[in-house]
C-alpha cells in the first residue's frame, strides 16, 4: 500500500514536469510574448523591452525554462497582474471556499446517487427504476451553469428561500482562523456564521453536485444490476446467509468498486464545473476568480491555477486509488 | 483438408471480403437493434430536427442573425414578452429571442460537429500510431495522452481557448485537442484488443503486410467504440462551446445568435425575463440529450455482450 501511494507521487513529478513546459512555452506562444501579456496590447515597444530584459525574457529559452521551475519549485508562481498579489498567495485564500463547495457537492452527490442508484437496481423494470434512469439521463445532459441560473431564479430570486450569491452575509461578523467558513464558525462557536455558510453553499452545491450524481446513481445501478446475479451472491444465498447480510456485505460491497473508480473521476467534472458554477453564484472561490482571470487576460494566474489545479487533481485521484485498496482487498497485495 | 479447400482458402481470406462482410453484419444487426429501440428513435429524432433547423435556418428564423427589429420596444426595466410579431418574445437588445434560438442552432451544430472531427481525426491518428507501432512509440505517445487528462478538461480547453484568442475557431480548436487524448486512447485500447484475434494472425499469416493488416483488418474492427464516443461527444462539445462562450471565450457581439452567449446576456436580466435564460438553456439540454440518448443506443446496438440476449 504504501509502494503503490509512493510509486504513484514518483510518477507525479514527472507529469508536472511535463505540464510545466507546456505551461511555459504557452505562455511564449503568445502573440507578442509574455510582455504583451503583463503589459497589454497597446504596449510601446521601449516599455516591452524593458520588461524583457526586468523577466529575463531575452535569455535562452532553456535558461528561462530552468529559472521558472527553480520558481516553481520555490512556490513562487508568479504574481497577478490583475490584483497585483502573488498567484499562489490568491490560490490559498479561495481554496477553502471552493473545497467547502466541492465537498458538500460531493456528499450531495454521493448521498443520494448511491442509495437511488441501489433502489433503481432493486426495482429493475418498474417505475421507480424508469424514472431514475431518466432522471439521471436529464441530469447528465443540462449544462451546470443553466442548472445553476434555474435554481437561482426559483429559490433565491423567485421564493427567496437561500441567498443568490456570495459566501456569507456580507454583514455577517466572524473570524476566521482556517478560511474554511462552515469549520470557522463551529470552531469559534459562531453557529449563527457557521448556518449562514452553509446556506449560502446549498444551491451551489446542488448545481455542481448535479452531474455527478447522475453518473454515481447510473454507475451504482449498473453495477448492483450485474453484481446481484452474479453466480458468489447465489452461491451466498444458497448457502442461507441472511438477507440483510447478504445485500450490505456481499452486493453493495463488490457493487461499490466501479462506483468508487467513478466517484474518482468525478473531481476533475467537479474543478471544471467549479468555474461554472461560482460564476453564476458570485461565490468567491478559486473558479470564480478563474473565469474573471479570463476576462481580464490575468495570463500569470490562468498559467499558475491551472498547475496547482493539476496537482490537486492528481492528488485527490491518488487518494481515491487508496480508498480502492481499503474497498478491495486484492488490491491491498499489489 | 482435400485439394478443394486449398484452393479456395485464400479467396475467404480476401482481406477485402472478410472485413466487409462482417463490418456489414455488425452495422446491420446493430440498426436493427436501433430501430427497435425507443430512446434511439427519440435521440435520432432530436438530432434530426435540430439538424434540420440548423440547415435551413434562414427558412425558419423570421431575421437576420444579430437583426434587432424590437429595438425601440425595448425599455431598461422592461423586455416586451412574447406578441404575434416575436412569438418568444425579445431579448435586451431587441433582437427576436425565437429567430435567435434557430441561428443559434446553426452555430451550435457547428462547433459542436467541427470541433468533435478535430477531436477525432487527432485522436485517431495518435491512437493509430501507437496501436499499430507499439513499443516506445506508444508509450511516448500514451505520456502525451496523460499528460493532456492531467487537467480538467474544461479548464485545459479555457487556456487553450485564452491564448488562441477570443473567437469561435478557437472554441472549436479548444473543444477539439481536449478530445484528442480520450479519442486516442479509445482507439489504441481497441486496436490492442484486436491485435491479438485469430483472424489478425490468420491475415498475417497469408502474408500481407503490416499496413494491410492494420488499415484494413484491425482498424475497421475498432473504430466502433470510437464512433459512439463521438456520437456522445457531439453532447458534450455543445455543452461546452456554451460554458466557454459563457465564460466570455466565444468572441464576437453581445447580440451574437448563440446559444451559451445568449444565456450570458441573459444573466443579468433574470429578476426581469427569466425567458431569456430559459429557452437557450432549454435548447443546449434538448440537444445534448439527443445526442446523448442515441450514442448511448449506438453502444448498446453494437455491444456483441448486449447482441447476444
Amino acid at each position: 500500500m504504501i509502494r503503490l501511494v509512493l510509486q504513484r507521487i514518483a510518477l507525479l513529478v514527472p507529469t508536472l514536469l511535463g505540464l510545466s513546459v507546456l505551461l511555459f512555452l504557452w505562455v511564449r506562444a503568445l502573440p507578442g510574448g509574455p510582455a504583451t501579456a503583463l503589459l497589454g496590447e497597446r504596449a510601446t515597444p521601449e516599455a516591452v523591452e524593458r520588461i524583457n530584459r526586468l523577466y529575463g525574457f531575452d535569455q535562452p529559452l532553456l535558461q528561462q525554462y530552468l529559472k521558472y521551475v527553480g520558481q516553481l519549485a520555490t512556490g513562487n508562481f508568479g504574481t497577478s497582474t490583475r490584483t497585483n498579489r502573488p498567484v499562489l498567495e490568491e490560490f490559498l485564500n479561495r481554496f477553502p471556499a471552493t473545497v467547502e463547495l466541492t465537498v458538500l457537492a460531493l456528499v450531495i452527490a454521493i448521498g443520494i446517487g448511491i442509495p437511488l442508484g441501489y433502489v433503481a437496481a432493486r426495482r429493475q423494470g418498474r417505475l421507480t427504476d424508469h424514472a431514475t434512469v431518466v432522471a439521471s439521463l436529464i441530469g447528465v445532459t443540462i449544462p451546470v451553469f443553466f442548472l445553476a441560473f434555474l435554481l437561482k431564479w426559483l429559490f433565491a430570486v423567485q421564493l427567496g428561500w437561500f441567498p443568490s450569491a456570495g459566501r456569507q452575509d456580507p454583514s455577517m461578523v466572524a473570524t476566521h482562523p482556517t478560511g474554511f467558513y462552515v469549520l470557522d464558525g463551529l470552531l469559534t462557536r459562531e453557529w449563527d456564521a457557521s448556518w449562514d455558510a452553509i446556506v449560502h453553499l446549498v444551491l451551489p452545491a446542488i448545481a455542481l453536485g448535479s452531474i455527478p450524481l447522475a453518473i454515481i446513481a447510473r454507475i451504482t445501478r449498473a453495477s448492483v444490476i450485474e453484481v446481484q446475479n452474479a453466480d458468489y451472491v447465489r452461491t451466498a444465498r444458497a448457502k442461507g446467509l441472511r438477507r440483510t447480510r447478504l445485500r450490505s456485505r456481499v452486493i453493495l460491497r463488490n457493487a461499490m468498486l466501479p462506483v468508487s473508480t467513478t466517484i474518482g473521476l468525478q473531481v476533475g467534472l467537479l474543478l471544471s464545473g467549479a468555474v461554472l458554477t461560482e460564476t453564476v453564484f458570485a461565490y468567491p472561490g478559486i473558479g470564480s476568480f478563474l473565469a474573471e482571470a479570463i476576462f481580464n487576460l490575468d495570463y500569470a494566474v490562468l498559467q499558475g491555477f491551472v498547475l496547482i489545479i493539476a496537482v490537486v487533481y492528481a492528488l485527490a485521484n491518488l487518494a481515491v486509488d487508496v480508498s480502492y485498496g481499503l474497498i478491495d482487498p486484492r488490491m491491498r497485495t499489489r | 483438408m482435400t485439394e478443394a479447400d486449398l484452393t479456395t482458402a485464400p479467396s475467404a481470406g480476401d482481406p477485402r471480403a472478410g472485413s466487409d462482410d462482417v463490418g456489414a453484419s455488425l452495422w446491420r444487426v446493430a440498426f436493427r437493434r436501433l430501430r427497435r429501440n425507443p430512446g434511439a428513435i427519440a435521440g435520432a429524432v432530436i438530432v434530426l430536427a435540430f439538424v434540420l433547423v440548423a440547415a435551413f435556418a434562414p427558412l425558419i428564423a423570421n431575421y437576420d442573425a444579430g437583426e434587432l427589429p424590437g429595438r425601440a420596444d425595448v425599455r431598461p426595466t422592461f423586455i416586451p414578452g412574447p406578441s404575434d410579431e416575436f412569438p418568444l418574445g425579445i431579448d435586451r437588445y431587441g433582437a427576436d429571442l425565437f429567430s435567435q434560438l434557430v441561428w443559434g442552432a446553426r452555430a451550435s451544430l457547428l462547433v459542436g460537429v467541427l470541433s468533435t472531427l478535430v477531436g477525432l481525426l487527432g485522436g485517431m491518428l495518435l491512437g493509430l500510431v501507437a496501436g499499430a507501432f507499439g513499443g516506445w512509440v506508444d508509450a511516448l505517445t500514451m505520456r502525451a495522452v496523460d499528460l493532456m487528462l492531467s487537467v480538467p478538461s474544461l479548464l485545459l480547453a479555457v487556456s487553450i481557448a485564452a491564448v488562441i484568442g477570443q473567437t469561435s475557431t478557437s472554441v472549436i480548436i479548444a473543444i477539439g485537442v481536449v478530445q484528442v487524448p480520450i479519442f486516442a486512447r479509445l482507439l489504441r485500447g481497441s486496436m490492442l484488443a484486436q491485435r491479438g484475434q485469430d483472424y489478425v494472425l490468420a491475415a498475417s499469416s497469408l502474408g500481407l503486410s503490416r499496413r494491410t493488416v492494420t488499415m484494413n483488418h484491425v482498424l475497421p474492427n475498432s473504430v466502433s467504440p470510437v464512433i459512439v464516443q463521438a456520437t456522445l461527444m457531439l453532447a458534450t462539445a455543445v455543452i461546452e462551446a456554451a460554458a466557454l462562450s459563457f465564460l466570455g471565450l466565444g468572441g464576437g457581439a453581445p447580440t451574437t445568435a448563440e446559444w451559451g452567449r445568449m444565456l450570458t446576456a441573459a444573466q443579468n436580466e433574470l429578476e426581469v425575463a427569466p425567458r431569456l435564460a430559459l429557452w437557450p438553456g432549454v435548447c443546449i439540454a434538448v440537444t445534448a440529450l439527443g445526442f446523448t440518448l442515441f450514442g448511448e443506443a449506438l453502444r448498446e446496438a453494437l455491444d456483441p455482450r448486449s447482441r447476444k440476449r
